[in-house]
Order: structure tokens, then C-alpha cells, then sequence
């Protein structure tokens, strides 16, 4: 039976136990609603559960355990030539029978070992599955039974379901940290992969920059070279740029919008400017890549200047662009969130607008402001499509924002999208690549988060 | 001459108003906030204004110095002069208008800068002083009249904000001073204040009578009776009442000034 | 007279600050007009962007079709006369194109120039007439007027992208195709139709046959399964972060984490999807249902924030007035405090899914990126998603496909659009003061 089929019946027998259980306790209080400890939906609510409950956590625990299950077994049914293979071969070997099972079934092709295999494989996911709907609806209909024997006026319905949801709800909110582990624990593990290969030190202080390992052992350049500073260089660079773009203009308007502009004028413009905020970052990547970047090689050109056709001042400039709406908001909340009393206190002395502002309400909104600026560059760092269309992919190492230049999330997108041979120093790198950014954006985000919250409470 | 005569007390000992507001009318939007006050501030003393919440002395108190202008749909109507000029008048300058009428507001609001900066910073935006010694030497007349700098002179780069409630309080009655205004209108500048830090503000009220003109809104008619000598009383947005404090206190002559200085409401 | 003394120096200072007003008010004014033109700088360029986009792509949405005489030969198609559905499929359709395409212009006598007049055409008109054929066989035998979809370099020069005036060498079209061309447009066989293909067809090596839709169903697929996900998670996180928890260091754990998740980079999402979702679990790669997983985990915190902010804005006196006739925590949960805070959290549900519609940085990683032609027909199908698409056809040079792109981003802005008005909607709708 099809997941998704299963599911539905599933939820229909909880839905059915609902009325079931409601019934009962109807019935058990002998017609007087009023002798039931609680409402009968109650009742109905805590049959459903044990109906559902028990189900669902064996299809979860099934859907999660099946890969692995079914390929122990095929490894075990495979002959003992095969299954004594060192293990990358052997990964290999199972990777085709995967292939060839899920595309069908079609004679002739592979050899026998992979055929054999791959009727194994589907013989195995077939009676995975059959054993599981058994399973699932064997347990939702013994659910049934126990909750409904337990239905009785005595029962505190209520207080179960209750505790019983509660505990979904708590378990919910962990998923935001089962994400976090999730995300550190498969970057260090493929990081730490890719580290046994390329030591730490030559990833953070090599000089020099080119992945490609050959295909065959006697080709040239044969070990890649995995010098992560160019690519630092080149998303600082990128990084800067934007925000040398991004902060006067995000600052200057959110000042004129929180300080000069009358409530109707910014009710027009503000809306405005976080259309920016709401562009996808594919469209600001084609522009920069088809408008921006030949603009400025052709207006270089005439100035006697050598721009690159992908030059990180393109990139660096659109997306600088795209930052401003993020500056603008968060520089917007902080200053509107200097009190008053501090604004009045100047003024009341006889200070224009101007110096208000700058004199006060600046300095009192500083570390706010700052803040804010972090996100934002660690949003630089981050982004990915403006540079993955507009910058380069030759890792130079320059100052030069004329010149081409890579960044770290380019080059994990170009190791890992296309053809790769998994377990490859070049894939790994992404990986090490992946966890110097989220290492770098996460101390990045938790302190500038930190200085915004303690910046609210100083004013709240 | 002319200025120096407006100055001067005239034979009866009468000095001419600082002061002299006549049918105002102050709107926000479309709610009337006062109707037609009638009032004359007199130089060098202390006028308190006194009412229930809501009775719109801190209004007018606003209406002296523009504050109100700040307000997006405030709307003021009537005559309002100083020493004879009206204010809000199109020629009139709001920052020169705010540097002779300077203001303490309810909540000690010091900078979040140093003490030194607080009281500087008038001065400096008005550039009132030629070079660094000037300006320290203003910072510290500044913290003597308003009787700060004995406490704070050993920490003058110590944060405005690091200072207690009533320290802070006088740190921005400092601060007032040091742009040497005329009128420093103080509104409620107790109320967050201890009883002992309030008295000492209310001693430095009265020693700063001898140079200054100032208006004070209070809800303590206690307050109004020890540092005023002229009191005003509004009730709904009217100015009910004003007359030396004394007289205020004792025989008022109008039966909801008595109502409100008895207790009766408030 | 000691007034003298006293009064001198607040007229000095008077005197200065009257003296320093001009300097100061010209400082005010500018610093107003740096506002200023920061706003008009930021808004040119949302304009420029808009106006560059609109005008390269306005043109995608009309395709120019040629209209020629088709004589459906049963001898070509279905020699022995069988209708059997698999023989009329895989019959030669391009000849016929081919040879009423020579009936045309029977001066093209040499390989070379053959060549060059069935390029006229593009490769996709033989299907066209294939589904004509498959869907109404008695067509067979008869000669029909047909507007077949021209190829993509034709459709530039008609649409007037191709400079006549080059020479031959450096343009995509020769001397006699544009003869050809000028010949048929004198006949009125050629002409601008709405490209109803552009809608309803997958990609495309061929730019004119290529289409957006296959990436709609894709981005829908996705999308549902990220609100599957991500909306009854979010809702519940924020229900027990706002309602439930207690404050103590494991609520702060869960809130500092929900924070920095918001502002992790996306492709960050992707790579934990291509190791734990791809690596260790085997799901599908390039399928939706994966593609909406790591969008739902990037898309949670803001509706976890949005949804706690909403929940926020409930007052407390009607959880008092709740709890206060007997009811349970859970209850006034579910009784009153949800429904009020409903359209606040589906606010920033939308808000949500539409930035997850625009995303495809994460979707790079997870294989979404493959060439994929079939409209998908469920979340386990290989499939790409529209702003994916976009990326893809902005790789290709040729300017029929610059044309593609810019439309399909004129698409996905539409549809992002709708969705942030559905949200503002909302929002003004029930939007309460308390």
C-alpha cells in the first residue's frame, strides 16, 4: 500500500476511534453526560490517540530504519565474493542495485550479481512494506480496543489527552535544536572526512586554490590543491562591497524614514523598499550577471579600465542592493526605539533635527545599529545566488574589485551540483567549506543578536 | 535702552511679564487640549502651574518653548510673547526660541554620553564657547549653579546615565543652564525623584530664581507652596485661577481652585 | 542694577547662536537630502531592476508561428492503414513539415539551403502535428492550414533582436532565411500568438519549446510539502514557547537557536539535506519531497516568530477570563487565544512560504538543479522548482533563453505578489486593537 494511502486510512481510523470513544463514554455514563469526569469529546480524543499514536510511531520508526534494514539484508543475501568486497566497492555495488531497482526491473542489464541483488532489494522493500501496513493497522486497531476498555467515568480523559499533547508540543519545539545538531553534526563528520585528507592548517593558510583532482593517477595536477584563502579573500571582498553599498543607504534611509518623513509618505515608501527585501536572490543574480556586470566592463572599457566580464564589484554592488531593505528595517526599529525623552531633551536645548541625530539619537542607537550591520554581513557571506551567477570561479587572490573572484558559498555550489564521486576530497571540501560559514555566520549572528536583545532592553 | 526699560521694575514695583500669553488655544487633531489661557510669567520668579491630570499645564508649559511643534497634529492658536515678541510668529527662529527657553522634563533624560558631554552639549552645538578651556569652564559654572559638581567632579567621563535618579535630575538642570537661557520651563521635574533628592531640586529652584525665570508644573500643591511665588490653576484645559501662591493657598477665590488645593478632587 | 551683569551674558549668547543658524540650518537640510537620496537611489534601482526585466521578457509571452499546408499523407504516417495509436506516434511528423515547407519554396534546391528552410521551423512542430494526429486520426488523408510553432532564432528576428543590418556571418540567421521570412510575411503565414506552450510545457533544450510549467508543479509540490511540515510545527513550537514553557535555560536554548536558525545561510539547509535527507536516509534525490523538507527546516523560524509574535498580541485578561471560569491551560489555548492569534500566524505562514518559493540555493544541492523535461506528477518525481528554472535558463547564452528567463522571473514574481497581498489582506482584515 502507498505511503501516502496508508496515512489517509490511518487518519480515518483515528477519526472513526474519535466517535467510537466518544460513544462509550456516552454509553458508560449511563446517558448522563454529567457523571463523566470529563466532556465526552474528551473521551473520543483520547481513544483517537491511542489509535494514532502507536501507528504513526511505527511507520516513523520504519521509514527511518528501512534503508539501512533492507541493505544489511541485501548485503547478507549478496554471495560472500561480493559482500567481502572492501567497503567503497562495496558502496559502489549497492549504489547500482539501488539504480537498478528503483528504475525497474529490466533483464539484461547489469550483471548477474547486481540483478540478483536488485530483486532482492525490491522482494525486501515490497515485504518491508506489506509487514508495515499489517503492522500499522494491527497497532491502530489494538489502540482502539485499550483505549476504549479504559473508557470509564472515573477516567480523567482530559487531564491524559492534555499531558499527552503537551508532550507533542514540547516535542516540536526541539526540532529547531535537532536542526542545529543536525546541521553541525553532518558538516563535522564530512568536514572531519575531508580534514584526514587535507590537513586543517593547508585548508586555513593555504594559498592556493584548484580541486580538481584527476581521474586517473598519472594526469596533471593530479592532487587537487584545497587553499581556502583566496576564497575567504574573494567573499570578504564581495562582502565589503555590498556593504560599502548597503550601509549609507540603508542607514541614511531609515534615518529619513524614522526621523524626517511624514507618516503617509512612509507608509508609501517603506513598503516600497522591503519589496527589495522580497526579491529572489535568482533575479538579482541574472541581473547583476546580465545587466550590471557587461555595464561596467563596457563603461570600464571606455575608461581605459580592464573589468572583468564577473567582476566582484557587480556582484558585490547588486548585492549590496539587495541588503539595503535588511539595514533599513533593522536601523529603522533602533532608532525608533531611542526614547522620546532623549530626543526632546536635545531639542529642548535647541538643537535642529539634524544634530539631534546625529549627536543623540545616533550614539544612543549605536550598538543597535551595529547589530544590525552583523546580520546583514553575515547575510553577505552567506548568499549564494548573486555570486554563484555573477562572480567567478578562479580563485585569485586580489584586492582588485575589478577583477574576477570566488567565495566560498560559489565553490560549494560548483562541488557539489554536477556529477560527483562521492567521498572525493573535492566533495568533502564543500563540506569543510560548509562548516567554516556556518561557524563564521553563526558567532557572527549570536553576538549581533545578543547586542540587539540587550539594546531592547535597555529601552524597553 | 528700550530692552533694558522692559527689564526694569516700574515705579509701582511691578516688573513687565517675561512672559505674556493671551487666548491660546491649543488643538491635537480635533480634540481642544486648552481654551483661550491668559497668563503673564513674570521675570525671576518661580510660576508653578497646578491642576488635576489631563488639565493641560503641561500643554501650555510646551506652548512656551514650541515643544509642541514636535507633535505631528498639535495646532496652536493665539498670542504668545516674549518680552514683548511673539513666538510663534514666522520670523521667529524655534532653535534660538529653545536656546532662551530651555527645558527639564519629567524623566531625568540625560545623553548617553558622559556628564561633561551632557552639559556640553549645548554649548557645543550652539557654539557658544571659543576653545577647550572655555567650555570647561562653563561645564563647571553649570554644575555648580545647579549643585552637582561637589558630587560628581572626580568622574566627570563617567556615563550621564550612571548617576542616581535626582543626580541625573540635576545633571539636566545643568545641562539647561549651560546654553545661559532666560526661562527654564520644568516640567514635573520631580515626580521620579525620592523625597530627598526632590528637596534638594527644590532648593536649587529657588537659588536659581536669581537668574532665571522659571515655570514649574507640579502635581504637589506642597511643592507649589515652597518654591512659587505665583500660582496658576487649570482645570479641563481653562486656566482657572492665578495669583501670588500665598494668596492661592489660603483664599481662593474660586470654588474648584479650593475643591482641588482641599482635596477634594484630583 | 546688578540685572545688568546678569542679563549680558544670555545676550551674548544669543547674538552667537543667531551668528551660528545659517551654517546649522544648511547642515540640516542636507543631511535631509542624504535621506533623500538614499531612498530615490534604492528605489531607482528596484525600478531599473523591474524595467530591465519587464522589457527583456515581455516578449517570451508571444511566440511567432508560421502557418503552413499540411497534406497528412496516410502513405507517410500510416502505411498499412492500421490507426494502430503506437504507429501513428512514432510516424515521421517532421517530414511532413519538411515537405510542405519545399512546397513553399521549391527554389531551395541545394542540401545547404534545404537546411537552412527547415531550420525555419522548429523541431517541435512535428509534435504538435503528432498530437493533432494522435487526438483526431481521421485527419489522415486530408490537407490542413496549421500555425506551427517557428524556430527560436526566426522568432528573434521577427521580434526584431536580430540586427538585419550585420552581416551574414555575425548573425544567426543567412541572407536567404530572412528572404524566406520577408516571403511568408507578405503571405500573412507569419505571425505573433500568445505562447499558451510557455504554460503549459516542461523545459526545453529549445527555447521555443520550452516552458515554465513543469517548474510550477514543481515549486507546488515543493511548497506543499514544506506547509505540511513546517506549518503545524511552527504553530506548535510557538504555541509551547509562548504558552506552555517555562522560563529556565532550556527555553533559552530553544529561543537563541531559533534566532540564529533564521539567519543561518540557506545553503547551509542544503547541505544538511544532501548529507542526512540524500546520504544517510536515501531519499530521492531531485524530489520535491526532499527539496520541501529543507525548505520547511529553513522556513520554520519565521513562522515560529511570526507565530509567537501573533500569540503575543493576545492580551492577557482573556486567558484570565478563560482561565478564571475553569477552563485548562490547553483549552484556552484552543478556545480563544488561537483563533485570535489565527491571522497573525497565517500571516507570517505566508510570508514564509513565499520566501521559500523564491529560495533555490539550498534546492542547488539536493539535485533540483537536473535537466528535467516531464511535468512532475508527484512529490517523489524528479522535478526542479521555478526559481531553479530561472537559474538554469540564465545560463544560457543565446537570447531566446535571456527572453525565457526574464519571463519566468516575471512569473515568480507574480506569484509572490499574490501571496504577500493575500497576506497584507489578511492582515488589514482582522487586524484588532485591543
Amino acid at each position: 500500500m502507498p505511503l501516502s494511502i496508508l496515512i489517509a486510512v490511518l487518519l480515518t481510523a483515528s477519526a472513526f476511534a474519535f466517535y467510537l470513544g466518544r460513544g462509550r463514554a456516552v454509553a458508560v455514563a449511563g446517558g448522563h453526560v454529567r457523571n463523566l469526569h470529563s466532556l465526552p469529546s474528551h473521551y473520543g480524543a483520547y481513544v483517537a490517540l491511542w489509535c494514532a499514536l502507536p501507528a504513526f510511531g511505527i511507520l516513523a520508526f520504519w521509514l527511518v530504519v528501512e534503508p539501512a534494514a533492507i541493505e544489511s539484508f541485501v548485503v547478507a543475501g549478496l554471495p560472500p565474493e561480493a559482500a567481502n568486497l572492501p567497503p567503497d566497492r562495496l558502496a559502489l555495488l549497492l549504489n547500482d542495485i539501488r539504480n537498478l531497482a528503483d528504475r525497474g526491473l529490466v533483464a539484461g542489464s547489469g550483471d548477474q550479481t547486481v540483478m540478483a541483488g536488485a530483486e532482492h532489494y525490491l522482494s525486501l522493500q515490497r515485504l518491508g512494506s506489506t509487514a508495515l501496513t499489517v503492522i500499522a493497522i494491527v497497532l491502530a486497531m489494538a489502540g482502539v480496543a485499550v483505549g476504549w476498555r479504559f473508557v470509564s467515568p472515573e477516567l480523567r480523559a482530559r487531564n491524559s489527552v492534555e499531558r499527552t499533547i503537551t508532550a507533542i508540543l514540547v516535542a516540536s519545539s526541539t526540532i529547531a535544536i535537532f536542526t542545529t545538531i543536525g546541521i553541525v553534526l553532518s558538516l563535522l563528520f564530512e568536514a572531519a572526512r575531508f580534514f584526514n585528507t587535507v590537513p586543517v592548517t593547508e585548508f586555513l593558510f593555504g594559498l592556493e586554490w584548484s580541486p580538481q583532482t584527476a581521474i586517473r593517477e598519472d594526469q596533471v595536477g593530479a592532487s587537487g590543491k584545497f587553499g581556502a584563502v583566496p576564497i575567504f579573500a574573494g567573499t570578504m571582498l564581495i562582502s565589503a562591497i555590498a556593504m560599502t553599498v548597503a550601509v549609507p543607504i540603508g542607514l541614511l534611509s531609515a534615518i529619513y524614514m524614522a526621523e524626517y518623513a511624514a507618516p503617509r509618505v512612509r507608509s508609501v515608501i517603506k513598503p516600497l523598499l522591503e519589496i527589495l527585501a522580497g526579491i529572489p536572490t535568482v533575479v538579482y543574480g541574472f541581473f547583476a550577471a546580465l545587466t550590471v556586470a557587461p555595464f561596467l566592463r563596457d563603461n570600464g572599457s571606455l575608461l581605459g579600465l580592464d573589468v572583468a566580464s564577473e567582476s566582484a564589484l557587480a556582484a558585490g554592488l547588486v548585492m549590496g542592493i539587495m541588503i539595503v531593505p535588511f539595514v533599513s528595517s533593522i536601523s529603522d526599529d533602533v532608532i525608533t526605539a531611542v526614547p522620546k525623552s532623549l530626543r526632546e531633551g536635545s531639542l529642548g536645548l535647541g538643537a535642529t533635527k539634524s544634530e539631534t541625530i546625529k549627536k543623540v539619537v545616533l550614539p544612543a542607537a549605536l550598538p543597535g545599529i551595529v547589530g544590525g550591520i552583523l546580520l546583514a554581513v553575515s547575510r553577505a557571506i552567506g548568499e549564494t545566488m548573486i555570486v554563484v551567477m555573477a562572480a567567478g570561479l578562479a580563485a585569485n587572490l586580489t584586492a582588485n574589485p575589478l577583477q574576477a573572484v570566488t567565495t566560498v558559498t560559489v565553490q560549494i555550489v560548483t562541488l557539489l551540483v554536477g556529477d560527483q564521486e562521492f567521498d572525493s576530497p573535492k566533495t568533502l571540501a564543500a563540506f569543510a567549506l560548509g562548516l567554516t560559514l556556518f561557524c563564521v555566520t553563526l558567532v557572527l549572528n549570536v553576538y549581533a543578536l545578543f547586542i540587539v536583545r540587550k539594546y531592547r532592553e535597555k529601552y524597553d | 535702552m528700550a530692552a533694558l526699560e522692559m527689564t526694569t521694575p516700574d515705579a509701582a514695583g511691578n516688573r513687565p511679564p517675561k512672559f505674556s500669553t493671551k487666548n491660546v488655544n491649543v488643538f491635537y487633531g480635533e480634540k481642544q487640549a486648552l481654551f483661550d489661557v491668559e497668563l503673564d510669567i513674570v521675570e525671576n520668579q518661580v510660576t508653578s502651574l497646578i491642576g488635576p491630570s489631563g488639565c493641560g499645564k503641561s500643554t501650555y508649559l510646551r506652548c512656551l518653548n514650541r515643544m509642541n511643534d514636535v507633535v505631528e497634529e498639535c495646532r496652536v492658536d493665539g498670542s504668545i510673547l516674549l518680552d514683548g515678541h511673539n513666538i510663534y510668529d514666522r520670523s521667529v527662529d524655534v532653535v534660538q526660541l529653545r536656546a532662551e527657553v530651555g527645558m527639564v522634563f519629567q524623566k531625568p533624560n540625560p545623553f548617553p554620553k558622559s556628564i561633561f558631554d551632557n552639559v556640553a552639549y549645548g554649548p557645543r552645538i550652539h557654539g557658544l564657547t571659543s576653545n577647550r578651556a572655555e567650555l570647561v569652564e562653563l561645564v563647571e559654572s553649570s554644575l555648580i549653579r545647579a549643585g552637582l559638581y561637589e558630587e560628581v567632579k572626580d568622574r566627570l567621563d563617567n556615563p550621564g546615565t550612571s548617576l542616581s535618579g535626582g543626580q541625573q535630575q540635576r545633571l539636566c538642570i545643568a545641562r539647561a543652564i549651560a546654553v545661559q537661557p532666560e526661562v527654564i520651563l520644568m516640567d514635573e521635574p520631580c515626580s521620579a525623584l525620592d523625597p530627598i533628592a526632590t528637596a534638594r531640586i527644590e532648593e536649587l529652584i529657588d537659588e536659581l530664581r536669581e537668574n532665571f525665570t522659571i515655570i514649574i508644573v507640579t502635581h504637589s500643591m506642597q511643592q507649589a507652596a515652597r518654591v512659587s511665588q505665583r500660582t496658576a490653576f487649570f482645570h479641563l484645559g481653562k486656566l482657572v485661577e492665578v495669583g501670588d501662591t500665598e494668596m492661592i493657598f489660603t483664599t481662593p477665590q474660586d470654588q474648584r481652585t479650593q475643591d482641588y488645593i482641599t482635596g477634594r478632587f484630583g | 542694577m546688578t540685572d545688568l551683569a546678569s542679563n549680558s551674558a544670555p545676550r551674548q549668547t544669543t547674538e552667537r547662536i543667531a551668528a551660528s543658524l545659517p551654517r546649522r540650518y544648511a547642515r540640516d537640510s542636507r543631511f535631509r537630502y542624504y535621506g533623500l537620496v538614499a531612498i530615490g537611489l534604492a528605489l531607482a534601482f528596484l525600478v531599473l531592476l523591474f524595467v530591465s526585466i519587464v522589457s527583456k521578457g515581455y516578449s517570451a509571452f508571444f511566440q511567432t508561428e508560421i502557418r503552413l499546408l499540411i497534406e497528412f499523407d496516410e502513405d507517410r504516417l500510416d502505411p498499412n492503414g492500421t490507426r494502430d495509436p503506437s504507429v501513428l506516434a512514432g510516424a515521421d511528423y517532421g517530414g511532413l513539415v519538411k515537405s510542405s515547407l519545399r512546397g513553399l519554396f521549391p527554389e531551395a534546391e541545394s542540401r545547404r539551403d534545404r537546411k537552412s528552410l527547415n531550420r525555419l521551423m522548429s523541431s517541435g512542430a512535428g509534435f504538435v502535428l503528432r498530437d493533432m494526429v494522435t487526438n483526431d486520426p481521421s485527419l489522415i488523408g486530408t490537407a490542413q492550414e496549421v500555425w506551427l510553432p517557428a524556430a527560436a532564432d526566426i522568432d528573434m528576428l521577427i521580434k526584431g533582436f536580430i540586427d538585419r543590418s550585420k552581416p551574414a556571418s555575425e548573425r544567426r540567421v543567412n541572407d536567404k532565411q530572412i528572404a524566406w521570412v520577408d516571403a511568408l510575411q507578405e503571405r500573412d503565414a507569419i505571425e505573433r500568438h500568445f505562447n499558451t506552450r510557455f504554460f503549459s510545457a516542461g523545459d526545453s533544450r529549445e527555447p521555443e519549446l520550452a516552458g515554465i510549467w513543469g517548474a510550477v508543479v514543481g515549486s507546488f509540490y515543493t511548497l506543499l510539502v514544506t506547509i505540511l511540515l513546517a506549518f503545524p510545527l511552527g504553530v506548535m513550537t510557538a504555541i509551547y514557547l509562548e504558552e506552555f514553557a517555562p522560563t529556565n535555560r532550556w527555553t533559552d536554548l530553544i529561543e537563541v537557536n531559533i534566532n540564529n536558525l533564521a539567519a543561518v545561510p540557506s545553503i547551509v539547509f542544503g547541505l544538511l539535506g544532501l548529507a542526512v535527507f540524500l546520504n544517510f536516509f536515501g531519499l530521492p534525490r531531485s524530489a520535491p519531497l526532499v527539496g520541501g523538507m529543507v525548505l520547511a527546516l529553513m522556513t520554520l523560524p519565521t513562522i515560529i516568530i511570526a507565530g509567537r509574535a501573533a500569540l503575543k498580541a493576545v492580551p492577557p485578561s482573556i486567558r484570565e477570563a478563560a482561565l478564571g471560569v475553569g477552563a485548562s491551560r490547553l483549552q484556552v489555548v484552543t478556545h480563544h487565544v488561537l483563533p485570535l492569534a489565527m491571522p497573525g500566524i497565517l500571516t507570517g505562514a505566508i510570508i514564509g512560504t513565499a520566501q521559500a518559493l523564491g529560495e533555490s540555493a539550498p534546492l542547488l544541492m539536493i539535485g533540483m538543479v537536473a535537466f528535467i523535461v516531464d511535468v512532475p506528477t508527484g512529490p517523489i518525481d524528479p522535478a526542479t522548482v521555478l526559481p531553479v528554472q530561472i537559474y538554469l535558463w540564465a545560463d544560457s547564452p543565446e537570447r531566446a533563453f535571456v527572453e525565457r528567463t526574464s519571463a519566468g522571473i516575471m512569473v515568480l514574481i507574480a506569484f509572490l505578489v499574490a501571496m504577500n497581498l493575500i497576506a497584507v489582506v489578511l492582515r488589514k482584515k482582522f487586524e484588532r486593537r485591543w
